[in-house]
């Protein structure tokens, strides 16, 4: 057998999934947005859904509230992570690596539930403050969840991502950042710079591509904003969602043109990510 | 002053601990409360309420772990059955267009496969897929297969192909030294790309609710509305039985990692799990 024809027999089976199931899947969802739908006797092309959309207030305000969600979710457990790697390096390795895996391993649902009853006017939280004697009523809580600030999904990402990207930096620096430290310190180096011209760049790719997925994922991602958002402007995924079920066939357009934007938006970090991936060498 | 580092990191990890287990404690705490009103910090009555209602006739909670379980199978073994070659063409050759392949493979895991789906939908209600058990467990391979195939491309070329080329030298045909040779050597990569199918299936709440359209109920759905309701006992007891294949997972994950300098790679594998 050649080796191209069983390279292409290996591949066939994942490629025919993705290919179906996926691109197919993507496929049919420009061709909606593109108004073409024969169920409901619309069979012309045009880009009115695209139009509409994109001129929309809704949109806007879904889209900005989605950039900020996932800018910061991503921001805040990009800084915590450096942080806490350069903190648990000294630290036992099985053990952080059990702490931390246990975050990563949780579905974000139960995360979600769970921070719900840490944050929410009746949780623990607010319970605690009562303890302290710094509210008296549930409602002199701060409102964290359904917020216009989205605290309740923020923080649901960062105690997910956060050890997420602390395995990626301390795996990094505890290879080669310890021994080219000590160099560093040897030939008079400080700390600072010590961080800044040994570490830093040693954990940065993985640092980077780590936050390029959290940031794809927390852009796309629909079961802690559905569950702890407030009700408008929703995050992308959750507006197309809710587009996609109105009972109106003909919003079903501008669902499948929310959708192919999102696709685009969160295609472009990937495509980022695979090049940082092979611009540091494969393997 | 190195044991001085080695204290502070210590207490590092303890902090750490207290902000990984917070949101676990009013679960638990919830799970066992008969009453447990406003300013108080602990519960002032305790009860099995939660356990009790879920094992009424009427909770479907029975019939949802059920559907979980048989879907999450289910697309675990196709997973692995599909990744599995993917993961060794990957993983061992290099080829043309590899660079795409990949992309192509992993794009699942980026984009999110709510899109695909809704765009999907339509085709699945016109071949009678919807509302079945069987065209949810077809949308979980969306984003479970990805997983299998990345995780074992990087078991396969981690391994090399030393060792099958000595059974082949041996005399073993083609089929012999795979399955006596390469199989066993990348088993334990092959079981923790299982364990990730398996969570990545069981964790999937949005695309079961488009595809099963309310018809195959699983328990992230039960969750999900209890989470919407006004009941924190039954949606802490809920959480409790959802989170408990993940923690097995870990535990066994964990094993598997003790061996040796596969560990690192694997870590970074893992952390790929937080995308489901």
């Amino acid at each position: 057998m050649g080796r191209r024809v069983k390279i292409t027999l290996l591949l066939a089976p994942a490629l025919l999934v993705v290919s179906v199931l996926f691109a197919g899947g993507l496929s049919a969802a420009v061709v909606q947005s593109l108004g073409y739908l024969p169920a409901i006797g619309r069979t012309e092309v045009s880009l009115d859904a695209y139009r509409e959309v994109l001129g929309s207030r809704d949109f806007l305000d879904s889209l900005l509230l989605t950039v900020y969600v996932a800018g910061a979710s991503t921001g805040i457990s990009t800084v915590l992570a450096v942080l806490s790697a350069l903190a648990l390096r000294n630290s036992a390795g099985r053990l952080s690596a059990a702490i931390f895996q246990l975050p990563v391993t949780i579905p974000h649902l139960v995360a979600a539930v769970g921070i719900a009853l840490v944050v929410s006017q009746t949780g623990l939280g607010a319970r605690v403050a009562a303890a302290l004697g710094l509210i008296g009523e549930p409602s002199e809580f701060p409102a964290l969840l359904f917020d216009r600030h989205s605290i309740g999904i923020i923080l649901t990402y960062v105690w997910k991502e956060v050890p997420f990207i602390t395995l990626v930096a301390l795996a990094a620096l505890r290879g080669v950042a310890a021994e080219l430290e000590e160099v560093a310190q040897t030939l008079g180096a400080n700390r600072w710079q010590r961080f800044w011209y040994v570490v830093f760049p040693v954990i940065a790719p993985g640092v980077v591509a780590a936050s390029l997925i959290v940031f794809a994922f927390t852009f796309g991602a629909f079961e802690v904003p559905y569950l702890l958002g407030q009700t408008y402007p929703t995050i992308l995924p959750v507006m197309a969602y809710n587009e996609y079920r109105s009972i109106d066939l003909s919003s079903r357009p501008a669902a499948m043109a929310i959708n192919v934007l999102i696709a685009l938006i969160t295609a472009l970090f990937a495509a980022a990510y695979l090049r940082l991936g092979r611009g540091l060498g494969r393997g | 002053m190195d044991r001085k580092n080695r204290r502070r990191g210590n207490l590092g990890l303890a902090v750490a601990a207290l902000l990984v287990a917070l949101p676990f404690l009013p679960l638990f705490l919830w799970s066992f409360a008969g009453e447990w009103r406003f300013p108080a910090l602990l519960p002032t009555g305790w009860s099995l309420r939660g356990f009790q209602a879920l094992a009424e006739p009427g909770s479907r909670v029975i019939e949802a772990t059920i559907n979980s379980l048989v879907v999450g199978g289910a697309a675990t073994a196709a997973s692995v059955a599909v990744g599995l070659p993917a993961g060794m063409a990957l993983g061992r050759y290099e080829f043309r267009l590899k660079g795409l392949v990949v992309f192509f493979v992993l794009l699942p895991i980026l984009v999110p496969p709510l899109a695909s789906t809704m765009g999907v939908h339509l085709t699945f209600i016109r071949l009678g897929l919807a509302d079945t058990a069987f065209g949810v467990f077809l949308v979980h391979l969306v984003p479970t297969v990805p997983y299998t195939t990345v995780i074992l491309a990087s078991v396969f070329a981690e391994r090399g192909v030393e060792l099958e080329e000595a059974a082949r030298t041996l005399g073993a045909t083609p089929w012999q030294a795979f399955l006596r040779v390469t199989l066993p050597g990348v088993a334990p990569g092959v079981a923790v790309a299982a364990l990730f199918a398996f969570l990545v299936s069981w964790s999937q709440y949005i695309l079961t609710v488009l595809i099963g359209g309310g018809n195959v109920i699983t328990l992230p759905m039960l969750l999900f509305s209890a989470a919407r309701g006004s009941d924190p006992v039954l949606t802490s007891v809920l959480a409790l039985i959802f989170v408990l294949p993940a923690i097995l997972a870990l535990v066994a994950a964990l094993r598997f990692l003790k061996a040796g300098d596969a560990k690192k790679k694997q870590e970074g594998l893992l952390g790929l799990g937080k995308v489901s």
